[in-house]
């Protein structure tokens, strides 16, 4: 469903993808790991059309993102990492938008719709605006309007940064339910690596741009003898903390928050 | 289609919920209209043109439409900081037609801006000179509309932060305003500035608006109309150009 080959993505000097390769199968849930700044959300931007890699073979359901983009979006759905909501609409809104994006029929819609904000208990503020939620709101309707369609390719990109127990135990049973119901393949990834452990088949663990270790969560943990993924995790990728340049958006964030604008 | 539509009902409801913003960008052509209009009225008149509040209105308007349109269009900054742009970009829907929602999103609201200050230059004593014009005016201000929202998605999505913002203010949408003949007139100027107001696409909105509104025009609202026409249909390809290059 997805192959990667020799992937890279240079900005300047800076290669934040280092030829990287990997397949994920049709119905397999597949997780990425890294530390902050190993070249997650770089890949996850090569695959979703939103970034031209450098360089490497990239292909989804088949297709080459770069020439057949649009026949590519139509094939995958995205939960970001960073916030990627309308402030200025309410819930329902944005479900709707998105809905309209996505060429789900009208009825559909609307019954998915009050079905995903029950289950993630915004039903009641579907009418406000969303720069009135709270962070965990936020978080929650992201993820509300990314399985509002049915994709091929289900993409979350830190999705449970952020939210509660009951909320991350309501989204894994959900993604689950998915994956087993409607066959939908799952790429995600986490800094939780219990998460990791309980729902990806297999693994692929990415460390400065270069892949260091592929498996399933078992394989990993005799790969490096350890008991949990945790420990497997650090023994791979060291225990050096990472540090991300701030980009010209989080910048931008910022200087909104200082004129008060709270959209 | 449908994506063009909520894209561009996106755009109004924003509007109607920002109520403090919709008065604020009344204060501005209210300014000019007192400060201008009743100002130089005295030396206008003494020229032998007669009524300068006449004279000016229409490039009031004209000003409000290009400040609302050009500034709507590069609220593609704002989608861009707060990340709904990624939303759009991954959708499903051809790049054209998303730029296309968000232009004639901004144009609509701008031509509601443009109303609502030809309202307050009625209130001020501006008289329509035929009432069976203002069809003809109608389809100038969506014209100035589009345009310029056209232009501001374009600058939407080349500029990556709102430090440019400065930038275009200062050289672009004052220059394009101050160099539109929506001040004085176009007759007798000196040779260079002659030349830049024929280049500034502001002229032919404000000569067309005012040729429809109270019938005085330097170049007649045909060619008004076709070069209006013309460097909507150049902006909102470049402008769709642009957009669909964009990575985040």
């Amino acid at each position: 469903m997805i192959r990667v080959d020799n992937l890279l993505k240079k900005y300047g000097d800076f290669t934040a993808v280092d030829t990287i390769s990997f397949h994920v199968a049709a119905g397999e849930i597949f997780a990425f790991l890294g530390p902050n700044g190993a070249g997650k959300t770089t890949t996850i931007k090569m695959l979703t059309t939103l970034l031209l890699p450098t360089g490497g073979t990239l292909e989804i359901d088949g297709l080459d993102p770069i020439r057949n983009s649009n026949e590519v979006r139509k094939r995958f759905g995205i939960v970001f990492q960073d916030p990627s909501l309308d402030g200025d609409m309410t819930a329902a809104e944005n479900m709707e938008i998105h809905g309209v994006f996505y060429h789900v029929p009208r009825k559909i819609r609307l019954e998915r719709t009050e079905l995903l904000l029950k289950l993630f208990e915004l039903w009641e503020k579907r009418n406000e605006q969303v720069k009135v939620f709270s962070g965990g709101m936020k978080r929650r309707l992201e993820i509300a309007r990314g399985l509002l369609h049915t994709p091929k390719i289900l993409f979350l990109d830190e999705p449970t940064l952020g939210l509660d127990p009951q909320t991350r135990n309501q989204l894994w049973t959900h993604v689950k339910h998915l994956n087993q119901k409607e066959g939908v393949t799952v790429f995600l990834t986490t800094h939780y690596m219990d998460e990791a452990d309980r729902v990806a088949q297999r693994i692929a663990i990415i460390d400065h741009g270069k892949i260091v270790a592929q498996g399933t969560p078992q394989e990993l943990k005799q790969q490096t003898g350890k008991e949990s993924l945790e420990d497997a995790f650090l023994s791979l990728t060291g225990s050096t903390i990472r540090d991300e340049a701030a980009t010209s958006a989080d910048q931008m964030r910022q200087m909104a928050k200082m004129w008060g604008n709270k959209r | 289609m449908s994506a063009i539509y909520v894209l561009w009902l996106r755009e109004l409801r924003r509007y109607v919920r920002s109520r403090a913003q919709i008065v604020a960008s009344l204060g501005q052509p209210l300014l000019y209209l007192v400060a201008l209009g009743f100002g130089l009225g005295p030396v206008f008149q003494k020229a032998g043109q007669g009524s300068y509040v006449q004279f000016v209105a229409p490039g009031i308007i004209s000003m409000s439409i290009l400040f609302s349109s050009i500034f709507s269009g590069m609220g593609l900054l704002w989608d861009r900081q707060f990340g709904f742009l990624k939303e759009t970009l991954v959708a499903p829907v051809p790049r054209f037609q998303i730029m296309l929602g968000k232009t004639l999103g901004a144009a609509t609201v701008a031509v509601i801006q443009g109303l609502l200050v030809a309202a307050v230059c009625f209130i001020a004593g501006f008289r329509f000179a035929d009432l069976r014009t203002i069809p003809l005016a109608f389809l100038f201000m969506i014209l100035i509309g589009c345009l310029f929202s056209a232009l501001g998605t374009a600058i939407g999505s080349v500029l990556e932060n709102i430090q440019g913002f400065q930038l275009v203010m200062n050289f672009l949408v004052m220059p394009i305003f101050f160099l539109s003949g929506a001040l004085y007139p176009l007759s007798n100027l000196p040779g260079a500035l002659s030349v830049v107001t024929r280049l500034d696409p502001l002229t032919y909105g404000v000569d067309g608006l005012r040729s429809a509104l109270i019938g005085v025009s330097t170049f007649g609202f045909v060619a008004d109309l076709s070069v209006l026409f013309a460097v909507t249909l150049v902006f909102l390809t470049i402008g769709s150009r642009l957009f669909s290059k964009i990575q985040v």
